[in-house]
């Protein structure tokens, strides 16, 4: 029995050097760093041991201006492209012809990179004395005021981005959906259709249960991206998120570590475990909300 | 009510364009007379289910007609039709009780139809006495087993009254004992309701066993139409006499010259009213009489015993299915071991086909 457990032991290490080194290491480092009190990445110096870290990021209007774009990212985004994604595939699934070309436009901006997608975002959207975008083109043919979503005022700065995140998130959902939609046993259907069962019905009943759980997954994948959120801002804004005043949690978190010269690894430390309190608890009530929603 | 089905004609396009269409269903006309059991028999592809698709909707025939009783049902929609299918897969909700799984058909109904919830769960509940589920109400369908869902599917079907009850391959699913007792609960329940009920079925035991009446089909093709023991006993063609009973008929190729049947060199049976000609010879296993000086020679293969019966597995140059095997009752001792062993034929369990038709020949025997 000893001889096995060393065995045992003898073929899990590769594995568990691994998630020691690159996964538990730094996560207990994190903590450790956001605890260290006046912390000096040069002298590896700290004055105490508190949580006078937290209270400082928790103050820091940044910090709260990031808290609240995210919030309205997730809040938006992910209802919004998750249902989209739902008519889509819905849409697809009902139509025979050229429904693989259709499937193949809709996948293109999951593969298409996204700083290359934001620039083409920005272009669009833009207004100023160099640049007149697309959409405001758009705007003045049916006779509104452009505005420059892209270094204008705040909401229109939100809806870009919001927009630009839902484009870039449903290649994924609808094909998920697609999928889950298409494994449903057409004799389902057939049954309803002989009880004379109405094709909205036949929908909240049958359809929606049978992919119930892809539809929580997607949820809950889509709350966990949307709260990570980053790059798409960066590709839309540039480096300089604070200034334009569309920084993220995980922006913060990345601008205290690096930008401006000065470092402060702990208070990206407790700002990234405020973030990982955030969406652990969102987690959880989603599983919980699923498990009495989804019934088999 | 009795379904009539009028030159009724089904046709698919084939994938490959250059090639005909298929014909899933040729030019059916048929009777259904109200309140029977009726059995629709073939092989995999020979077009049952078709039928069973276009008597409940769900496939629109390429011409042709359909009737209940008096209404002619061919251009309505399956909602309209007063049909209950009860699905190979059974097609049970997976996310709702057996109640809820059961009462769905009763809450579609719209209008006058309408019924109280109060009038649903009565409802719901006598169709699942009459399945023998009331106990299993509140399970899923995943907490029961093949047999039990097959009943939760029947009592839906049965449960807002259709006018005609479907049932394709109803027992495919379910293990050889429950097989037995599903399709006894199948001829039950179809007696206790009256309603006329139509099921598709490859296996010839289970149609025989309990239809009134079945229906033999071949490549979109009627080949008989009868009660169970007719089509036994006087089948029309090769192919019918084939596809029933089990083990399956034996057939030899053979002769007819001056009113006697030969089977190689041995003249085996008078047949007056046949010229003469090289034909078919279809005989039943339970055909062959063992006979000292009997007229058919054959070798002996081997001999399995049964109990009550002995089935004897024969060799015959001029046979053409392979084994041959005949069922003889244990009052006659066969030796086991290998040698010539000799039989008398029941006539009446010998049948004649054309060779190239291979349609009946009638014969008449002394």
């Amino acid at each position: 029995m000893e001889n096995r457990n060393a065995k045992a032991w003898l073929y899990l290490l590769p594995a568990l050097l691994f998630l020691g080194v690159f996964m538990i290491y730094p996560l207990v480092d994190v903590v450790v760093y956001s605890l260290e009190e006046n912390y000096e990445s040069v002298r590896e110096v700290y004055t105490g041991v508190g949580l006078a870290n937290f209270s400082h990021v928790l103050r820091d209007p940044y910090f709260l201006q990031a808290v609240k774009n995210t919030f309205l990212l997730v809040v938006i985004t992910v209802p919004l492209s998750t249902g989209l994604a739902l008519l889509i595939s819905l849409g697809l699934s009902s139509i025979q012809p050229l429904r693989k070309l259709y499937q193949t436009v809709y996948f293109l901006p999951y593969v298409t990179n996204t700083l290359a997608v934001g620039l083409v975002f920005m272009l669009m959207f833009q207004y100023n004395d160099s640049q007149v975008g697309l959409f405001n083109l758009l705007i003045r043919a049916f006779g509104g005021t452009p505005v420059d979503f892209i270094d204008g005022p705040y909401w229109a700065k939100m809806t870009v981005t919001c927009l630009y995140t839902v484009w870039v998130v449903m290649p994924f959902k609808i094909l998920i959906l697609t999928s889950a939609l298409a494994s449903v046993p057409q004799s389902y259907y057939n049954a309803a259709k002989i009880d004379g069962t109405s094709k909205w019905r036949t929908f909240t009943r049958i359809t929606l249960p049978m992919i119930s759980p892809m539809i929580f997954y997607l949820i809950i994948t889509g709350f966990i991206g949307a709260f990570k959120a980053y790059s798409d801002e960066v590709a839309l804004f540039g480096v300089n998120l604070n200034e334009a005043g569309m920084n993220t949690i995980v922006g913060y978190v990345y601008d205290m570590l690096y930008s401006n010269g000065g470092s402060y690894p702990s208070y990206a430390s407790a700002a990234a475990l405020i973030l990982f309190a955030i969406v652990l608890t969102i987690t959880v009530i989603n599983l919980m909300v699923s498990r009495k929603t989804v019934h088999y | 009510m009795k379904v009539v089905l009028q030159n009724l004609t089904k046709r698919f396009p084939n994938r490959n364009k250059k090639l005909d269409d298929v014909i899933a269903v040729n030019n059916f006309n048929f009777e259904i007379p109200d309140g029977k059991l009726i059995g629709l028999l073939g092989p995999s592809g020979c077009g049952k289910s078709t039928t069973l698709n276009l008597i409940c909707g769900l496939e629109m025939p390429t011409s042709g007609k359909i009737f209940f009783g008096e209404d002619d049902v061919t251009d309505l929609p399956p909602e309209n039709r007063g049909v209950g299918l009860v699905f190979q897969n059974y097609a049970l909700y997976p996310h709702m009780t057996v109640r809820q799984n059961i009462m769905f058909p009763l809450q579609n109904l719209k209008g006058k139809d309408k019924l109280s919830k109060a009038e649903m769960l009565t409802r719901a509940e006598e169709a699942a006495k009459l399945v023998q589920i009331d106990q299993l109400m509140d399970r899923k369908p995943a907490e029961m087993s093949g047999g039990q869902q097959q009943r939760v599917a029947i009592a839906r079907a049965l449960v807002k009254m259709p006018r005609v009850l479907l049932l394709d391959e109803p027992l495919s699913n379910l293990d050889a004992r429950l097989r037995l007792q599903t399709r006894e609960e199948i001829r039950r329940i179809q007696r206790n309701t009256g309603i006329t009920t139509i099921f598709v079925t490859h296996d010839q035991e289970e149609a025989m066993s309990i239809s009134d009446l079945i229906v033999v089909m071949k490549d979109g093709i009627i080949q008989q139409i009868d009660q169970p023991q007719k089509v036994y006993d006087d089948p029309k063609n090769l192919f019918v006499a084939k596809f029933l009973g089990t083990p399956p008929i034996n057939v030899f190729k053979g002769k007819v010259a001056a009113g006697k049947l030969y089977l190689g060199e041995d003249a085996v049976l008078q047949v007056r009213g046949v010229s003469d000609q090289e034909l078919w010879v279809g005989i039943r296993p339970e055909g062959f009489v063992p006979q000292q000086a009997g007229p058919l020679r054959c070798s002996l293969k081997a001999v399995e015993v049964m109990g009550r019966d002995t089935s004897v597995v024969l060799g015959n140059e001029t046979a053409v299915s392979d084994p041959l095997r005949a069922i003889i009752s244990s009052e006659y001792q066969v030796a086991p071991g290998t040698g010539e062993i000799r039989f008398a034929l029941k006539p009446n369990k010998v049948f004649l086909f054309d060779l190239k038709t291979e349609e009946r020949i009638p014969f008449q025997a002394e």
